[in-house]
C-alpha cells in the first residue's frame, strides 16, 4: 500500500498544471474564479486549445482521439483542471453520446460523429428526462414510429440542459409499447435542425438559462439515426449514465471554491472584518475540507481498484452522494462571505452603467448556491443513489 | 498509488481476522472482560506467538520489520471484535514512544520483551487539568544528584494502567507547567517504591488506572531520549495511536453495520423485514458513506503516520481524527437505532460496539477539538 503519486504521476501532474496555468485564456478563467456564467465561446475556446493538445477526449480509445492515459492520469487531469479553474468539458459529446456511439453504434456513425464531438464542432444535448420520467427514466413517453424512410419522434423531453446552444441531441424513445418499460426503447441521435423541434427555454432559480424545454413534433429522422439495436437503448443510457460517474465527485471544482472561499473571506466586507477571522465560520470551513480530504481518497481508492470489476465498489456509491453535498457546502461558505451583501440581485450579463450594490465580486455568490442545488437532483438524485445502495451494496 | 495489500500483509489480516472469529466470540469477550485483568492472557501469548506484539517493529530492534499498515491491519480487527488487551498502549504508543525515543539498548531490551508478550507498558501522561493539550504536563522530575532521578506527582486516565508491568511516565524537568520544553519520559516499574495505582473498569469495557509517584526514583539509564525535550516523540507516538485508533473504529463501525444490516433482513414487523423500509434503507445507506468516508480516513492515518514533517502530519491527524468522530458517532447511534430494543441490551455486542466507538471519539481530542485545531492551522490543501 502506498498513497504517493509516482515520480511519473508527480511530472505529468505538473505538466497538466503548468499547461492549464500558460493556455487557459485569463478572461476565461477570471470568469470561472468568480463564478459568472462561461459563453459558448468560451466553452469551444478553451475545448479547442485541448484539442490541439491532443487532451479534448482524454478517457477516449486513442484511435478516436484518447489519450492512453491510465485512470490515475485521468484523475489528476480531471483535478488539475478543475482547480485551475479551467471549464469543465461539455460533457453531453466528449462523457455521455460519445462513449455509446465508440462502444455501440456503427462505423459510419463513429466516423461522422466522433471527430465533431473531440473539437467541439458539434454541440450535443440530453433528451432522456421528460416531464413524467424524471428518477424513474424508464417511463418516459417519447415515442418513435418507423415510417418508410425512416422514425417519426413525437414527445417531450425537458431539463435538457444548453439546448439552446445544441447541434445535436442524443433522445431515448419508446419503439415498442407493448414491451415492458425497459425493453421497448431505442436511442436516437437527432440533428437539432429538423423540422418539428422546438427548444423553450426554463428560467432557473438563480435567474440563469441554462436549461430548456424540447419539444419534438413528428420529429423525421432517417433509419440511421438509431443507434446499434432496437429496443436495446435502456441499455446504452445505462451505459451511458454508469459512464457519468467518472469525476462525477468534481473534487478539484470544490477545492477551487475553497481556494476562492479563503480569498474572498479574507476582504473586510463593509463594517465587520474579514470572514476569516470569525473561529466559527473557520471551523465550517474546516469540517467541509475534513470531508473532502476523505473524499479525494476515496476517490482515489475508486480509481486504483483493480480488483472488483462487475461488482460494485463501496466507495463508488459514495462519490456521487457526498461529493454534491460537499459543492453545496462550498457554495455555501462562499455565499456567507459577502454576508448581507448576498442580498442585491443583479441581472447575469446585464450590460449597466449602475454601479453594483456592495462588493463588486458578490454578485454571483448566491446565484451559484441557488443553482448548485441541483447537483444533489440530477444524474440520478441522491435519494435514487441511496435506495441503489441499499439494493445493491446491502443487499436490501 | 495503490491500496493493495502484500500477500504477507493479507495474510496478517486473514490471521487475525481467524483468531477472533474462533476466539473471540462476543460470549468469549464478556468472560476475558470478567477475568481478574480485564483481559485475555492466553490470547495475549497468542499475539505473541503470531507475532503481532512486534509487528510494527524494525527486525533490529526485536521487532518483525512491519509499521504502521501492519498496525492498521491488527486494529482493524480487533475492532470488530471489541479486542480488549493492552495492544494499543503497549505495542502502539508504548511502541512508538520507544522507537522514536529511546535509544539502541532500551529499544533492543524492551521492544524484544514486548514482541515476545513477556512485558505490557503503559503510557501514563494525562493529568487532572491537561485536557487533551499534551504539552501540559505538571508531574514533576528533579534530579538526585547522582545521575538519576525522582518523580512527583499524578497520573490521570492510564489505559489499562493496573495491569501494565511497566509505565512510561511523562514529567516536567525545566519550565512552567504548560511550556513545550522541559519534558522527560522516564521508565519506571509499575510496583516502584512510591506508586500508588488505583486501577477501575471504563465505559468501553476496557480498563483505565489513575497513578500517583511520590519520591519514585528512576535511575540514569531509565530515561527515554532528552530528559527535557520529550514532546516531539509525544506527539509523534499520539499521532501513531490515532491512526491505530482509526483503524479500530472502522472495524468497530464495519461490524456495527455488517449487523444493523443482517438485522434489517431478518427482523420482521408489519409483516415484511423491516429492510424493505425506504426510511431504513436510506439510513443504512448514509451508514455506509461514513463508513467509507472514515476508511478512506484510515489510509490517509497509514500513509500519514510515517510522515517525518511534524506539523504535516499533525494537520492530517486531525482531519483523520475528526472524520472517525463524526462517522463513529453517526454509525454507533445510528446502529442502537435502527436495531431498536435489542440494542439496548448489555448482552448485546452493537450497543458495546456503540460505547467502544464513542470513546475512541473521546481520545485524543474528539471531532470537535480537531476541527477547531484545523481552523487554527489554515487549509487542509495549501
Amino acid at each position: 500500500m502506498d498513497l504517493r503519486l509516482t515520480e511519473e504521476e508527480l511530472a505529468f501532474r505538473a505538466e497538466v498544471r503548468a499547461f492549464v496555468r500558460d493556455n487557459l485564456p485569463a478572461s476565461i478563467r477570471e470568469k470561472t474564479v468568480a463564478g459568472r456564467r462561461l459563453s459558448k465561446d468560451d466553452y469551444v475556446r478553451w475545448t479547442r486549445i485541448l484539442a490541439a493538445k491532443g487532451w479534448a477526449a482524454p478517457h477516449w480509445p486513442p484511435a478516436w482521439g484518447g489519450t492512453g492515459w491510465s485512470p490515475i492520469e485521468l484523475s489528476i487531469f480531471l483535478d488539475e483542471t478543475q482547480r485551475g479553474n479551467a471549464p469543465e468539458l461539455v460533457a453531453f459529446g466528449v462523457s455521455m453520446v460519445g462513449p455509446v456511439i465508440y462502444t455501440f453504434g456503427s462505423e459510419k456513425q463513429k466516423e461522422r460523429f466522433l471527430p465533431r464531438i473531440v473539437d467541439l464542432r458539434d454541440w450535443w444535448c440530453q433528451g432522456f428526462s421528460e416531464p413524467g420520467a424524471g428518477s424513474d427514466l424508464a417511463s418516459l413517453r417519447t415515442t418513435a414510429r418507423r415510417d418508410a424512410d425512416g422514425w417519426v419522434i413525437s414527445g417531450q423531453k425537458t431539463w435538457t440542459t444548453m439546448a439552446q446552444y445544441a447541434d445535436w441531441i442524443f433522445v431515448l424513445a419508446r419503439t415498442n409499447p407493448q414491451a415492458k418499460k425497459q425493453e421497448g426503447i431505442s436511442f436516437f441521435l437527432v440533428d437539432m435542425k429538423t423540422p418539428g423541434i422546438t427548444v423553450k427555454p426554463i428560467q432557473t432559480i438563480d435567474g440563469g438559462h441554462e436549461v430548456n424545454e424540447v419539444f419534438l413534433d413528428d420529429v423525421r429522422v432517417p433509419a440511421d439515426a438509431i443507434v446499434g439495436e432496437e429496443n436495446k437503448g435502456w441499455d446504452y443510457a445505462k451505459f451511458l449514465l454508469a459512464n457519468e460517474r467518472n469525476g462525477i465527485a468534481r473534487v478539484g471544482v470544490s477545492k477551487a471554491r475553497l481556494d476562492r472561499v479563503r480569498e474572498l473571506a479574507s476582504i473586510p466586507v463593509y463594517g465587520s472584518g474579514p470572514k476569516i477571522e470569525d473561529p466559527f465560520f473557520r471551523a465550517k470551513l474546516a469540517e467541509v475540507e475534513v470531508e473532502l480530504k476523505a473524499l479525494e481518497v476515496t476517490q482515489m481508492r475508486v480509481i486504483s481498484n483493480r480488483r472488483t470489476a462487475g461488482k460494485p465498489d463501496p466507495a463508488s456509491s459514495v462519490l456521487k452522494i457526498k461529493g454534491s453535498e460537499i459543492q453545496q457546502a462550498t457554495t455555501e461558505l462562499l455565499m456567507e462571505v459577502v454576508g448581507p451583501y448576498a442580498l442585491p440581485y443583479r441581472e447575469p450579463d446585464a450590460m449597466s452603467n449602475e454601479p453594483p450594490v456592495g462588493p463588486d465580486w458578490a454578485g454571483p455568490l448566491a446565484p451559484t448556491y441557488f443553482n448548485t442545488r441541483k447537483v444533489s437532483i440530477y444524474g440520478g438524485s441522491n435519494e435514487i443513489q441511496r435506495s441503489i445502495i441499499a439494493k445493491a451494496i446491502l443487499g436490501l | 498509488m495503490d491500496f493493495e495489500l502484500s500477500p504477507e500483509q493479507e495474510q496478517l489480516r486473514d490471521n487475525v481476522a481467524r483468531l477472533m472469529r474462533e476466539r473471540y466470540g462476543f460470549e468469549a469477550r464478556k468472560g476475558y472482560q470478567a477475568s481478574p485483568r480485564g483481559w485475555s492472557e492466553a490470547l495475549w501469548r497468542d499475539y505473541a506467538d503470531m507475532g503481532l506484539l512486534g509487528a510494527p517493529f524494525a527486525e533490529a530492534d526485536g521487532g518483525f520489520g512491519g509499521g504502521p499498515v501492519e498496525t492498521m491491519i491488527v486494529m482493524e480487527q480487533f475492532g470488530k471484535a471489541l479486542a480488549l488487551e493492552p495492544y494499543l498502549q503497549t505495542v502502539v504508543l508504548c511502541g512508538a514512544l520507544l522507537k522514536h525515543g529511546a535509544g539502541e539498548k532500551h529499544r533492543a531490551e524492551l521492544i524484544g520483551a514486548i514482541a515476545a508478550g513477556e512485558s505490557r507498558l503503559s503510557f501514563a501522561h494525562a493529568e487532572k487539568q491537561s485536557g487533551f493539550d499534551l504539552h501540559d504536563v505538571g508531574c514533576s522530575v528533579v534530579k538526585d544528584g547522582g545521575g538519576g532521578f525522582v518523580l512527583n506527582g499524578e497520573k490521570t486516565l492510564v489505559g489499562q494502567g493496573d495491569s501494565a508491568d511497566k509505565l512510561i511516565v511523562s514529567a516536567r524537568l525545566a519550565g512552567a507547567r504548560r511550556d513545550r520544553d522541559g519534558i522527560g519520559l522516564f521508565l519506571i516499574d509499575a510496583d516502584a517504591p512510591g506508586v500508588t495505582r488505583r486501577g477501575y473498569p471504563t465505559q468501553d469495557g476496557q480498563r483505565a488506572a489513575e497513578i500517583a509517584f511520590a519520591d519514585v526514583r528512576a535511575a540514569p539509564h531509565d530515561v527515554i531520549g532528552a530528559p527535557d525535550g520529550a514532546l516531539p516523540v509525544i506527539e509523534r507516538a499520539v499521532d501513531e495511536t490515532v491512526a491505530a485508533l482509526a483503524a479500530e473504529a472502522v472495524g468497530a463501525m464495519s461490524e456495527a453495520l455488517t449487523m444493523t444490516v443482517e438485522y434489517l433482513k431478518t427482523r420482521k414487523q408489519f409483516g415484511v423485514t423491516i429492510g424493505s423500509f425506504q426510511a431504513l434503507q436510506h439510513r443504512a445507506s448514509d451508514m455506509i458513506v461514513a463508513l467509507e468516508q472514515a476508511r478512506s480516513m484510515m489510509y490517509l492515518a497509514a500513509m500519514m503516520a510515517g510522515e517525518d514533517d511534524a506539523a504535516e502530519r499533525a494537520k492530517a491527524m486531525s482531519a483523520v481524527k475528526a472524520q472517525i468522530g463524526r462517522s463513529a458517532k453517526f454509525i454507533g447511534q445510528q446502529a442502537v437505532q435502527m436495531h431498536g430494543g435489542i440494542a439496548m441490551t448489555y448482552e448485546y455486542k452493537v450497543g458495546h460496539l456503540f460505547k467502544r466507538l464513542t470513546m475512541i471519539d473521546a481520545a485524543y481530542g474528539d471531532a470537535d477539538v480537531h476541527v477547531r485545531r484545523l481552523a487554527e492551522r489554515g487549509s487542509l490543501f495549501a
